[in-house]
């Protein structure tokens, strides 16, 4: 198990001054439903409601579970993909929900996404999607999984929502791409986050979740996302930003000022460490390594701490 | 899988690819013209199209086959003038060039790659 909650990590001095920045952090009053995993009322104006104490909370992160792979990576990721799921009901706090955050399928096939879907139903608990670029293989080039995680959302797919005083922003960067770019957010969702963070407090903590890493990991391997300054721009005032990202299928942290940056490990396949393989593509490991290098991760919101703690889990 | 393995296999490959035909030529915006037909195949491996960039005639068909165990597709720049389905492993997309000029590609999944066919008379 990797521990690197944001309190007390000796080898990144970073973290110091990430904590030091930090106000308390009532956060705004809100209202959501879930149903379905599909989020069906939006969040109260934060101006209007009362403030609320964000309380103790555990949620999870998945990622990459492209149900359908089959190659000698791993000749089945569903299996895995319910072996993650079988993790989760067995930690030891339930998670108030699950974030995933993309390459849900292989292909984008409506078996593939119908398979998904009845694994991490298991979990029981709300599910809160984006799409991986994997997700956008249908001819509609994204319509299938609009179709079935899109409701209420914006644009690509865009949205946000409280949960017990913290904000939690579903950015959506792997459509319409540039050729010779990497991941795009695009104008209109960038205006769209703008105004979705304006008035918040900067004493709210903040978690954006997208599939490629919105800071630039490995740029030759497009790991990256070119129009993610702007939205870090807008998140920069807040006293505690968390970015979960999937996409590389391994682990990375970076903190750059008040905002801490990870990427999941997959339930699927590993991938290289940039540059030091012959590309991106799924990494075959002997059998036996295989499932020490997939995992989970769980987040922990602490009351009266200032972090959100995040640990990752192997499916080992 | 070493380098020298990993070009024999793709010399393998290629030879077995010439070989045969290819199993979907589709979506070519007009008939092949009415003199012999060049056919050229683009190899997608490890997340690069080779070659990158080819200089063709007019009336030239290209092939792309993707050798990759991850899907890739092949999207002209601009978005219109061809674009593939998605290619899974050993899939392949073919497009007739019949007008000269330079056509930029990339694929819609991992923009990052791009490549490039030249179509010139001559």
């Amino acid at each position: 198990m990797d521990q690197h909650d944001h309190s007390g990590s000796k080898n990144d001095p970073g973290r110091r001054g990430f904590l030091k920045c930090m106000g308390g952090w009532a956060g705004a009053g809100a209202l959501y439903s879930v149903s379905g995993g599909v989020l069906s009322s939006v969040a109260l104006d934060a101006a209007s409601a009362a403030p609320a104490k964000a309380s103790s909370f555990t949620f999870l992160q998945v990622s990459d579970s492209h149900v359908g792979f089959n190659k000698p990576a791993n000749p089945d990721a569903a299996a895995t993909y319910k072996e993650a799921v079988s993790k989760i009901m067995m930690l030891p706090k339930k998670p108030d929900f699950i974030l995933h955050t993309g390459d849900i399928t292989q292909l984008s096939k409506d078996q593939e996404f119908d398979d998904a879907e009845q694994i991490i139903k298991a979990a029981g608990v709300a599910v809160f999607h984006v799409p991986g670029e994997h997700d956008m293989l249908d001819e509609g080039q994204g319509k299938a999984y609009l179709d079935r995680f899109g409701k209420g959302t914006k644009g690509a797919g865009w949205y946000s929502f409280d949960h017990k005083g913290v904000h939690f922003v579903a950015l959506i960067n792997v459509a319409n791409l540039k050729p010779g770019g990497m991941g795009s957010l695009g104008s209109d969702q960038l205006e769209w986050l703008e105004r979705d963070l304006a008035h918040r407090p900067a004493s709210q903590p903040i978690v954006v979740f997208a599939h490629i890493p919105l800071w630039t990991v490995y740029a030759d391997w497009g790991w990256g996302t070119d129009d993610a300054a702007q939205a870090l721009g807008y998140l920069k005032r807040f006293g505690s930003v968390t970015v979960l990202n999937g996409h590389i299928h391994q682990i990375t942290r970076k903190v750059e000022g008040n905002i801490a940056f990870h990427t999941a490990r997959s339930t699927a396949f590993p991938q290289p460490v940039g540059g030091q393989g012959p590309s991106p593509g799924p990494m075959k490991v002997p059998t036996e390594q295989l499932h020490s290098m997939l995992g989970i991760t769980t987040a922990s919101v602490v009351r009266g701490q200032h972090d959100i703690a995040l640990v990752d889990d192997t499916l080992a | 899988m070493s380098h020298s393995f990993k070009a024999r296999v793709l010399a393998l490959a290629l030879a077995g690819g010439l070989a045969a035909p290819v199993p979907f030529v589709a979506l070519a915006a007009r008939a092949a013209p009415a003199q012999a037909a060049a056919t050229v195949t683009v190899r997608i491996d490890n997340f690069v199209f080779g070659p990158a960039a080819i200089t063709v005639a007019p009336g030239t068909t290209v092939t792309w086959v993707n050798q990759d165990d991850i899907p890739h597709n092949i999207v002209a720049d601009d978005k219109q003038t061809f674009r593939s389905k998605v290619l899974d492993t050993d899939e392949s997309y073919s497009f007739t060039f019949t007008k000269p000029g330079e056509y930029g590609y990339f694929c819609g999944l991992h923009p990052h790659m791009t490549g490039k066919v030249i179509v010139k008379a001559g």
